[in-house]
């Protein structure tokens, strides 16, 4: 099982360094790491429900204001937090 | 000729102690997070018949939070390997793709740095690393920094809450749940680069919504950011 990850993490970088890089592929390796994170955070923001998706919003707006990763995470931890229980108690 | 943010090519690429602090410092308060998460691992394991021990080894040697909770979803005895090694592989498929986009600065290191380094590559310490080589920074050990100190806590968390098991309360209560996704917002914000960005997220966001509710797995991260990322070229290339 070590072995199984271990492989797919160290592949990516072999099969990357086996390749000229031509400005597509750059661009395609420029584009990977928003759409990874994008996709990994989408279905938690988008699908759980409205104190999640708004909680999403407060993390975003500090961050983009404080510039603080921790201030941010504590903002977002928060956020869910109450925000799940107001709308646990308006249904 | 068109320069994007990101020039590989003239760049130094270093690998010092000074960039494994950094990234060490800046893994932090994912680390903190993820303590609770290995807590709730080792706690799941040893209700599996995994001794503290036993859990704390697989979460050294694997490191992979994801393919250990759907692997100890398999748990069974006789263990079923086959089912336990293609769960594992297709995990960590997004790993490839993570990987390659490392390439482009990890190339220029010494294969062992590259090599061993990439061993500690987890979503969280990639995403900064990512971070660290979009704001111009090339130092390569920053990921190893930040990837020792995370593999660290994981299994240091995993061995208290297998020995303690019982001990963690419900993450979600606290909202824990919800510190890895604040702290993949804040990198997406910091990576926005104008209009050039919505279309590629927008396809990510939509393709990884839609694989979530039909497929089962972490299929969705991967197929999200294969569409994401095909949507980034389309458009530069017209």
């Amino acid at each position: 099982m070590a072995l199984a990850t271990y492989a797919t993490r160290a592949g990516g970088l072999w099969l990357a360094n086996r390749f000229e890089l031509s400005e597509r592929a750059g661009a395609w390796l420029d584009a990977i790491p928003g759409a990874i994170l994008v996709s990994l955070v989408a279905p938690t923001v988008l699908t759980s429900g409205p104190a999640e998706a708004l909680a999403a919003v407060a993390v975003v707006v500090v961050a983009v204001r404080s510039g603080s990763l921790p201030l941010a995470m504590a903002t977002g931890v928060v956020a869910v937090v109450l925000l799940r229980a107001l709308v646990a108690g308006l249904t | 000729m068109e320069q994007n943010d990101t020039t590989y090519t003239e760049e130094k690429v270093t690998f010092t102690l000074a960039g494994a602090l950094a990234g060490a410092r800046k893994c932090v308060p994912v680390v903190i997070s993820g303590c609770a998460v290995g807590l709730v691992f080792g706690t799941l394991a040893g209700q599996a018949g995994l001794g503290a021990g036993e859990a704390a080894l697989m979460s050294a040697l694997v490191f992979s939070g994801a393919a250990q909770f759907l692997v100890l979803g398999l748990w069974a005895s006789p263990l079923p390997l086959a089912a336990i090694v293609l769960t594992t592989l297709v995990v960590g498929l997004r790993h490839l793709l993570m990987g390659a986009a490392l390439g482009p600065v990890f190339s220029r290191l010494p294969r062992l740095k590259a090599y061993g380094s990439v061993y500690f590559m987890a979503d969280e310490n990639w995403a900064l690393t990512m971070g660290e080589f979009d704001k111009g920074r090339r130092d390569g050990a920053f990921l190893l920094g930040g990837g020792l100190l995370m593999a660290l806590e994981w299994t240091i968390s995993t061995f208290v809450g297998g020995a303690f098991g019982g001990a963690v309360e419900d993450p979600a209560r606290w909202g824990l749940d919800f510190a890895f996704t604040a702290i993949f917002l804040v990198l997406i914000a910091g990576m926005w680069k104008g209009k050039s960005s919505i279309l590629p997220w927008v396809v990510a966001a939509a393709v990884s919504v839609a694989a979530h509710h039909w497929l089962p797995g972490q299929w969705y991260i991967l197929l999200g950011g294969l569409a994401g990322s095909f949507a980034g070229v389309v458009r530069r290339g017209s």
